[in-house]
């Protein structure tokens, strides 16, 4: 048999062949198909025009409204009303509302929904976050996502792969976000555009799931497709506790073939910075001088999980946010919120006079939760800085991980970790 | 199928951020969609645009989220369709199944100014500049997609299967 990557042999699989190549189209079957409340209500809509009764299997169409919730306001409401109302009318299994929802990227893997070796598609284009799992999963419009509630299939034109391959050691404060964000700098926002980025090397196997997660979840902000790890014991020990379903380890053989390959030392990585207004203008935290802030978001499906929390109140800790800062805390899901409150982090974020806001997408998209006015600047550890991204369009977002949030809601200005770990 | 109309022209990586911001997402109704349509990129598209215009950018048209709330609100401006250097996929993906025409092409946007009229012929995948007097080639939609475009979308190619 011909040698395959991880994406390829996924995909073949689900089509029902032996092999795929890059650029054919294939009908896949699709392990799990997910909507929010901004894009299910279209998919819903498009369900009904279609004449369909019911989806394709209960358990494997999950809807997650986490964007404007709480509901923002009434037309929000009406929204999350009507994934409401079908989750009720198909008895979907996955339906998480009021104190069980939370950001939907950090959501379905920490419930074990999504499980490695799957094909999962998701009404938004952060849906790429799985890839840490070891499963093929891609960002689709609403649309999309009502053909496979009714079919439980999906055509997909097959990507080409590209590689990256790190070596050498991390160093201090760099996580699986300065590396993406790294890259994104490298290969530019359309510099993987239809492919499939498979991350690969000792530094990856290294990371842990909550790093490999804001890796792929970034992959879509280089063009891509989806991103990719190869599941190893890390994957397997996350797995374990939480899977719903059985699941497969698949991985690309050593012949196979790349559409491109790069290399990255990663001694030269040091703690990133995407300014606005694209995540292609990266530079390193260093290179940027007296940049003062209004706002530090520390959350999302990028670096919204318990590592990401954990390292910002070790880094609060007995310490203040800057007078001219509000720093917004969201932890991701009930479980993470749970989390950071018994291991003592929300005793540390209040007492430097944070706001730690309920799981939601809130000010990531300038929904809710933190809007900016004209001409405020916030730095945060989301993963898109365009225009208007966060408020109003003359406000400016800064990305980094939430090390460099934490210190430069501290300092009032983007600020290294190292300028107030002691 | 021809369409003519006037040129809107815009730069690189215009993103969905920028085509309908996330503030007006607690709808989905396209002519409330429609209101806002370019607005963080061009404040005065969304009450001059006519119907039957298009739009011209250059490399990454629809870059960003997954909404189709994007095309919807292209579309439902009157736009009649967008041509571009290159495509992010969603937004490629979600034009085709909701019906929006895109075309891709390289050569139009240096010889195009704002405002030029152009002409497109779909079945020929040929785009008149015909303020300036030029003709260029667009790059073939792939077989796959025009059956898409033939069966009347995604969701009409479903219902046709039953
Ligand atoms: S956290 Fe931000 S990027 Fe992630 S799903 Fe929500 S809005 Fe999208």
């Amino acid at each position: 048999m011909k040698p395959m990557t991880i994406t390829e042999k996924i995909l073949a699989k689900h089509a029902g062949v032996k092999e795929v190549t890059p650029g054919e189209l294939i009908n896949a079957k699709v392990d799990i198909a997910l909507g929010n409340d901004i894009t299910a209500p279209i998919a819903i809509s498009e369900f009904r025009k279609a004449g369909a009764k019911k989806v394709f299997n209960k358990s494997k169409v999950v809807l997650v409204p986490d964007h404007f919730t709480p509901n923002k306001d009434i037309k929000s409401a009406a929204q999350v009303k009507i994934l409401r109302e079908f989750a009720k009318e198909q008895k979907l299994t996955y339906f998480f509302d009021g104190g069980d929802v939370g950001v939907e990227h950090a959501l379905l893997p920490e419930k074990g929904i999504v499980v490695p070796g799957d094909v999962v598609i998701g009404a938004d284009s952060h849906t790429c976050t799985y890839g840490a799992l070891g499963a093929f999963s891609t960002g689709v419009g609403s649309t999309d996502l009502a053909a496979a509630m009714i079919t439980g299939e999906l055509w997909f034109k097959v990507p080409e792969s590209m590689k990256f391959v790190f070596k050498g050691k991390l160093n201090k404060w760099v996580s699986g976000k300065d590396l993406i964000l790294h890259v994104i700098g490298d290969v530019g926002v359309d510099g993987a555009l239809y492919r499939s980025m498979e991350f690969t090397g000792k530094p990856i196997e290294k990371l842990s799931m909550d790093s490999r997660m804001a890796m792929c979840n970034m992959a879509i902000e280089a063009g891509a497709k989806s991103g990719i790890i190869a599941p190893d014991a890390t994957t397997k020990e996350y797995m374990n506790k939480r899977a719903q379903r059985p699941y497969k380890f698949y991985e690309s053989d050593k012949d196979a073939v790349y559409a491109e390959v790069r290399e990255y030392d990663c001694a030269k990585i040091e703690p990133t910075v995407a300014c606005p207004h694209l995540p292609e203008n990266t530079k390193t935290v260093s290179q940027l001088k007296k940049i003062t802030i209004d706002q530090v978001v520390i959350g999302s499906c990028t670096n919204g999980r318990l590592e990401d929390l954990q390292v910002a109140a070790k880094l609060l800790k007995g310490q203040k946010v800057s007078k001219n800062v509000r720093l917004i805390v969201i932890p991701a899901t009930p479980f993470i919120y749970n989390e950071a409150m018994k291991l003592g982090y929300f005793d540390i974020f209040l007492k430097a006079g944070a706001v730690i806001s309920p799981p939601t997408c809130g000010p990531c998209l300038g929904g809710h939760m933190g809007i900016l006015a004209e001409g405020e600047r916030a730095l945060a550890t989301t993963n898109r800085n365009f225009v208007g991204r966060m408020g109003d369009p003359k406000s400016e977002v800064y990305l980094a991980n939430p090390a460099v949030a934490a210190a430069s809601a501290i300092k009032g200005r983007i600020a290294h970790p190292d300028e107030v770990s002691k | 199928m021809k369409f003519k109309g006037k040129v809107w022209k815009y730069g690189a990586d215009i993103d969905t951020d920028k085509i309908i911001p996330a503030r007006y997402l607690n709808t989905s109704d396209p002519k409330e969609l429609a209101k806002h349509c370019m607005e963080d990129e061009d404040a005065a598209f969304a009450s001059k645009v006519q119907p039957g215009d298009i739009i011209l950018a250059d490399k990454n048209f629809g870059c960003g989220s997954s909404r189709e709330h994007a095309p919807i609100a292209i579309k439902a401006a009157g736009v009649a369709c967008v041509i571009a250097k290159s495509y992010a996929r969603i937004f490629y993906r979600n034009s085709f199944n909701m019906g929006l025409t895109i075309l891709e092409s390289d050569e139009v946007q240096d010889a195009t100014d704002n405002g030029d009229v152009l002409e497109v012929d779909m079945d020929r995948g040929e785009i008149t500049n015909v303020t300036k007097g030029r003709t260029f080639k667009a790059r073939p939609i792939p077989p796959f997609m025009q059956e898409l475009i033939k069966a009347g979308g995604l969701m009409e190619s479903i219902r046709k299967r039953g």
